[in-house]
């Protein structure tokens, strides 16, 4: 393998040399709804962050919606709005991809990288709902494209190293372009060695090592109409989890689609674009290198998805509609299997994802209705139809020994509407809006048998009999913006009616070896979550600026204890400057103590931290290549510390020497 | 682990299989023997005396034996007989008898009888079981004995034992025959030791269950519902919960009918174990 990959390498060292082009975006363009983190914009990337080849979840966690459950130092879990990965709704590119490991230690962002994407777009709530059903937000990856511009070849090479963990980076780009057809392809391989937490207290087990090839291809038959096909394939190996019991030793996908767009002219409708996409992972967990494990398991699974979608938007008058029509089907299995001391006893196996298949379909529609120069309308409503069935009647029957009268199927339907108003007139805009919106059970909650949480130590067990989690939304922000400062504050509040939780089943004894209990899904009556957060960017001058955030979360169920994941008082502050080709950054970031932590899910008080940042970065030309040079300090002063998102309070990496370089040729 | 996942759906799928022959059985065309497998003849001067069995033998513990009289002169099946048998332990100092049933007809115009014996005991060198089966053909009696081979079984299906009210009880595992994961019928016989010569079946007892995994740190298994006797067959029926395959030790505790417990205790984190149990694995 290793051998395939140096060949890889090779050829685009030699691929022909090609000047790259240069252009400035914002780093983050203000949408009045949505939030876009530009990851990598072709080139661009690597002049516009801290750190161009950190991973999806680094850049993720730059807005103020989104938070990172760390259970290692890898493939670490988004939570929107302080909700996590079952009541929000993560797409590539508008596909729906679903991990394939129980214990979620595969999110979505987690089989993709850098490289394959442009930028990242976050809405909150029912405000980006028309590629599923969730509650608390959504983040749409999108693919990066060159488009038919006569742009050629361009050809990228990046490598970087981290001192922390001793990470060893290669990636490239080989791209081309011209008016009728498009080729983009990426490559890069990360791996990293066990890092240490501050004080020098080595991690065990949070080494990985991936690599991830992707290509998209575009052409375009006619003046106005483009077929895209597009693929990504991701594979970690050896990747450790130090906050849970089990590594991975196999995290495998293959994600592809093919793309029909049609951008009619003179007509109403502006543009008409169908994809159909399959996807399928694989996972497989890993205890074999553990010192201590009661007993040897194994336990893998598997997804696989087929989807389509078809989306039109036009314009009549003074209104912008959009109509998608959806589909996916999903089948996860997951099973485990227990090898006992004694060889001649026979193996204890039990499927701890059922053979679960869904069959989703939507139709979507929205309509922003421009009411004058300032302000705007806009509303959308779904409804979906989400039907599970229990395809393996091993799995069908172990569940009904919990729940005797379950059938192999449920049905479901799933409404949202949201409506927002907006404002805005000379860099001051506002905005507010309601929204209600419905979310199935995942497969875990409605279906998992015996996971293990290690979180708080119970295994849980699913529900197939729990009704649909219902919200209600209200958000608002307002924003005010000038030549020299720009700030934005938003929130949004959240009724959830029968908020799912795990509740201790009395009298049950759990299965793993060391855990407290049972415990199975069930519903709250409701729970409320709010989100608050503050955005400030000032620019003394040409050279220099500063920005600044600042966020706030609240969550309590319908007793007024604690809801899991809620983060304290978060901050971070950077001074940037910039003068030709050189920039600087000095940023901190850190949180209040964690004071509203919830027991009863196994949280405990993490003490306050902040963390102190430094980076540069230099470009210069050298013969025909353009040279990008980055290098900084994570952590400067050692800190060690924890977040209220880390499992298991594990330690986050303490002092990071990274160094980023990147040529086009 | 896949072959073992195939071995498993490959049980289902058989056991489907006979279940949908056993509803077949309405249809005119009965194969009586389908299911069974012969493992013995006896004959006498006059009939020789087919035995049959599920799986092809006798083990210690509850067996279902089926059996067929065929007239050696005739060659035909004898339907009209009444039949009663006698299974006789042979130790070094004493004999006794077992748990066991009538003999009966399974259909009024078959051939096939049936009833069940509890070996509580297995063979060994020295000591064995024989079989002594008397029936009476139009008002004539016959008689027939012999040896049968009754080993030890693999797992724990049968056990005997003293109860705190001095009577000595035998409790025999009768189902699951095909456990599956999932939730169970169990079936249990229960017995008493009236003398050498007398087992008959203990009424109005419970049977409480508490399914472990000895090799996966004991855990049990939620819902299993305790065994209490049926008035059809004299039988203790519940539900044994398995959660996944592997080893099983089903602990016991026999309780009297005024909920007084007789034998075995309840588990705890310092008694791993029941001093009564049956294992199944699968």
């Amino acid at each position: 393998m290793k051998k395939k990959l140096y060949g890889f390498v090779l050829l685009f060292f030699t691929s022909i040399p090609l000047f790259a082009q240069d252009q400035v975006t914002d780093t983050v363009v203000q949408k009045i709804l949505k939030e876009v983190i530009v990851i990598g914009k072709k080139t661009q990337l690597y002049q516009q962050q801290t750190k161009p080849l950190a991973t999806v979840e680094e850049y993720l966690q730059q807005s103020g919606k989104v938070g990172m459950i760390k259970r290692g130092a890898y493939a670490w879990e988004p939570i929107i709005n302080s909700m996590t990965t079952e009541r929000t709704l993560i797409t590539i590119d508008g596909m729906r991809v679903f991990g394939a490991c129980t214990d979620k230690m595969d999110p979505i962002t987690s089989y993709v990288e850098v490289s394959n994407l442009s930028e990242a777009t976050i809405t909150s709530g029912q405000q980006g709902g028309n590629h599923g059903a969730a509650i608390g937000g959504s983040i749409d990856l999108k693919r990066n494209r060159s488009g038919f511009v006569n742009s050629g070849w361009d050809v990228l090479i990046h490598s970087g190293f981290e001192s922390n963990g001793n990470q060893k980076i290669v990636g490239s780009a080989v791209n081309y372009a011209n008016n009728r057809f498009y080729v983009d392809t990426d490559f890069m391989y990360r791996d990293a060695e066990n890092y240490t937490a501050g004080n020098n207290q080595e991690v065990l087990f949070s080494q990985f090592r991936k690599f991830n090839i992707s290509a998209t291809s575009g052409f375009s038959f006619d003046e106005n109409k483009m077929v895209e096909a597009s693929l990504i394939y991701d594979k970690a190996t050896d990747v450790g989890y130090p906050a849970l019991p089990m590594d991975v030793s196999l995290a495998e996908a293959l994600i592809t689609s093919l793309k029909f767009e049609y951008v009619p002219k003179s007509s109403k409708i502006k543009n008409w674009e169908t994809k159909i996409y399959y996807n399928t992972i694989k996972h497989r967990m890993d205890d074999t290198k553990r010192p201590f494990v009661p007993i040897h398991m194994d336990m893998p699974g598997w997804s696989d998805t087929y989807g389509f979608y078809s989306k039109a938007t036009g314009v009549f008058k003074s209104h912008h509609l959009m109509v998608d029509l959806n589909s996916f089907y999903n089948r996860s299995v997951a099973e485990m299997t227990m090898y006992p001391s004694n060889p001649n006893e026979s193996l204890m196996f039990m499927f701890t994802w059922p053979d679960v298949r869904t069959l989703y379909n939507a139709l979507f529609l929205e309509d922003t209705i421009l009411l004058n120069s300032q302000s705007s309308l806009r509303f959308s409503a779904s409804v979906a139809n989400h039907f599970n069935t229990v395809a393996n009647d091993l799995g069908l029957e172990s569940l009904q020994i919990f729940y005797p009268n379950m059938k192999n199927s449920k049905n479901r339907i799933l409404k949202s509407i949201s409506s927002n108003y907006t404002y805005a007139k000379n860099g001051f805009q506002y905005g507010f809006g309601l929204a209600y919106g419905e979310r199935a059970p995942s497969v875990s909650e409605g279906y998992g048998f015996y996971l293990f949480n290690s979180f708080d130590r119970y295994d849980y067990i699913g529900n197939p009999e729990l009704k649909n989690e219902k919200a209600s939304e209200a958000n608002a922000f307002i924003g005010f913006k000038t030549q020299k400062l720009s700030t934005k504050l938003s929130s949004s509040y959240f009724h959830i009616s029968n908020y799912i939780v795990g509740k201790p089943a009395d009298n049950m004894i759990p299965m793993t070896i060391g855990a407290s209990g049972i415990k199975t899904y069930t519903a709250l009556d409701y729970a409320t979550i709010v989100n608050t957060d503050l955005n400030i960017e000032y620019q003394f001058d040409t050279n220099f600026k500063w920005l600044g955030q600042l966020v706030y979360s609240y969550g309590q169920d319908y007793k007024k204890e604690n809801l899991p994941f809620i983060s304290p008082l978060r901050y971070s502050a950077a001074f940037q400057y910039n003068v030709k080709k050189f920039s600087s950054e000095m940023a901190v970031q850190g949180n209040a103590v964690h004071t509203q932590y919830s027991p009863f899910y196994g949280e405990d008080r993490t003490p306050d931290y902040a963390i102190l940042n430094v980076a540069s970065s230099y470009s210069f030309q050298m013969d025909n290549s353009k040279w990008y040079v980055k290098a900084g300090i994570e952590n400067v002063l050692d800190a060690y510390y924890s977040t209220f998102s880390d499992w298991n309070t594990i330690p986050r990496k303490g002092r990071n020497f990274f160094l980023n370089i990147s040529f086009g040729l | 682990m896949k072959f073992q996942l195939k071995n498993i759906l490959a049980v289902m799928a058989i056991s489907i299989v006979l279940f949908s022959c056993s509803s077949d059985s309405d249809t005119p065309v009965v194969d009586e023997l389908a299911e069974l497998t012969k493992f013995k003849e006896i004959a006498n001067s006059t009939h020789t005396i087919e035995l049959y069995a599920h799986r092809g033998a006798l083990e210690q513990g509850y067996n279902e034996i089926s059996l067929r009289i065929k007239d050696k002169a005739s060659g035909e099946y004898i339907k009209n007989a009444t039949i009663t048998w006698i299974p006789l332990m042979h130790m070094t100092m004493m004999t006794h008898s077992c748990p066991k049933s009538g003999v009966g007809k399974i259909t009024a115009d078959g051939t096939l009888y049936q009833g069940t014996i509890v070996f509580q005991m297995p063979q060994n060198a020295t000591e064995y079981w024989d079989l002594k089966i008397d029936y009476t053909i139009n008002g004539t009696a016959y008689t027939v004995t012999s040896i049968i081979d009754v080993p030890a079984s693999a797992k724990q299906r049968v056990t005997t034992f003293t109860g705190s009210d001095n009577v000595k009880y035998i409790v025999a595992y009768v189902e699951p025959q095909l456990p599956k994961v999932a939730l169970n019928d169990m079936t249990v016989g229960v017995y008493k030791m009236e003398s050498m010569m007398s087992f008959p079946v203990v009424n109005n007892f419970k049977v409480k269950i508490d399914p472990r995994m000895p090799s996966m740190g004991n855990h049990g298994s939620p819902n299993n519902v305790d065994l209490t006797q049926s008035i059809s067959d004299k039988l203790y029926h519940g539900k044994l919960a398995l959660t996944m395959t592997g080893l099983w030790k089903i602990n016991l505790q026999l309780v009297n009918a005024s909920d007084v417990v007789l034998k075995g205790e309840s588990i705890t984190d310092v008694v791993p174990a029941s001093s009564i149990y049956f294992e199944i694995e699968f």
